[in-house]
């Protein structure tokens, strides 16, 4: 696998995919699983990379691929309706059409990852990027150290992929907590950030981090504490993306494009511009 | 053949009484006991009179608030964290239900007993103040992570 795929799609306009299947998560979010309406081409990608999808009449959207990458015969994307082209993907149906470009972006540093322990942090639907990621690792169990998974969401309901994450467990630690929760939930009560202080973070780790912005920079302070360093700390970043070939200007983050530089960086790049606000 | 350990010993394993002087340790350990409480059982009661606390050895206990709905746990304390922190200040008075969630064993404190010594000797009072200032840091971060609903804030220009 590549560190970072090329596109193998057109990347300047859509082209169509067909809705093979469609998954609904939570209430508000939902997975697509696309396939070619043209082309038969394998579409290649690295975890961590996203593509844009084009609702017809709506407008684009960048969603990162959720699939697991080895399976190049289809696109798989989970979603969150935040929005008016987001709620227009919603509507769509099996059959129906979505334009792609693709993929972009940079990636999880899997490759470099090799031979060292990875430690992965979640906060909802920031799961969604990790999860090929995640996939990935464990088609690689064997070239990596331990492998550990912490996840929060804001309550047990909102939790993303919660058959895989059980499944997951059976193979590496899996660690959830909800901001707030009924009785009958047995997993921890907290922030994300809790999970750490109940986890020997050993040397030799890189630390996967996605989530909402405010999310990721506890857990990147956090991990700091734990002994990280800033480069082996990786943040996905999110801003307001149009083109996403690095032209237009509008996914603009201090020196960078997260479109063409992003969204994957590592922390060191990234802390100066974590602590101004108006970035 | 069972090994009795004096709550003494327990404590100089604790973190939370790591660097304190045995002298301090004995003094500390006269205000414990050992206690151990089934799944289901409270060790606090919300709006009950707060004087003791809990240093969980094994297990786990939700700290929970019932609400017309039904109960909402608001945090957990798993091994070697302390559970009840309203027996320090007045009105001493507990502000949730802890609820242990598996069997647990926890030394109990007497927040009474407590006040007094680190009353009568400074420096232990200065050592222990320290200790639980910073736990209680920690816990108000936290809480105040929990307020800000990090997970609930999607980027709505990317829509």
């Amino acid at each position: 696998m590549m560190e970072t795929a090329v596109p193998t799609v057109r990347i300047t306009e859509p082209v169509p995919f067909k809705i093979e299947k469609v998954v609904p998560e939570l209430p508000d979010c939902f997975t697509f699983s696309l396939t070619p309406s043209e082309t038969k081409l394998p579409f290649v990608f690295a975890p961590g990379q996203f593509n844009m999808l084009y609702a017809f009449g709506h407008g684009e959207v960048p969603i990162s691929l959720s699939g697991d990458p080895a399976d190049t015969g289809k696109l798989i994307h989970t979603i969150r309706n935040v929005g008016s082209v987001t709620a227009a993907l919603q509507k769509l149906k099996v059959g129906d059409s979505v334009g792609v470009r693709g993929p972009f972006g940079s990636s999880w540093p899997l490759e470099g990852a090799r031979g060292r322990n990875v430690l992965i942090m979640a906060g909802g639907l920031g799961l969604a990027p990790l999860r090929s990621a995640i996939y990935y690792l464990l088609a690689n169990r064997s070239e990596y150290g331990t492998i550990s998974l912490l996840y929060g969401s804001r309550d047990p309901g909102s939790i993303l992929f919660a058959d895989e994450l059980e499944e997951w467990s059976q193979k590496i630690h899996v660690g959830l907590t909800a901001d707030s929760a009924s009785p009958d939930w047995n997993g921890q009560v907290g922030v994300v950030t809790e999970l750490l202080s109940q986890r020997e973070i050993v040397p030799n780790t890189v630390a996967l981090v996605c989530g909402p912005e405010i999310m990721m920079r506890f857990c990147a302070y956090a991990l700091l504490d734990c002994g990280l360093l800033p480069a082996d700390v990786y943040v996905s970043m999110e801003r307001n993306m149009k083109c996403a070939l690095g032209f237009c200007g509008r996914c603009q983050y201090g020196p960078y494009f997260v479109c063409h530089d992003g969204p994957v960086f590592s922390f060191d790049r990234v802390e100066r511009l974590f602590k101004i606000r108006e970035v | 053949m069972v090994k009795i350990r004096h709550i003494n010993d327990l404590l100089a394993e604790a973190p939370l009484f790591e660097g304190m002087e045995p002298e301090q340790l004995a003094i500390l350990a006269g205000c414990g006991k050992l206690a151990h409480f089934r799944p289901g059982e409270f060790l606090l009661k919300e709006g009950e009179e707060a004087n003791q606390f809990f240093l969980i050895r094994h297990g786990e206990v939700a700290l929970e608030s019932h609400l017309p709905g039904g109960v909402l746990t608001v945090a957990k304390a798993g091994e070697e964290n302390v559970v009840g922190y309203s027996w320090l200040f007045p009105p001493y008075r507990n502000q949730f239900d802890a609820r242990a969630t598996t069997d647990v064993d926890a030394i109990v404190l007497d927040g009474e007993c407590l006040r007094g010594k680190t009353h009568k000797d400074h420096e232990l009072g200065y050592q222990f103040m320290k200790r639980f200032a910073a736990l209680m840091l920690q816990r108000m971060q936290a809480a105040r992570r929990q307020l800000l609903d990090i997970y609930g804030q999607p980027n709505p220009e990317n829509s």
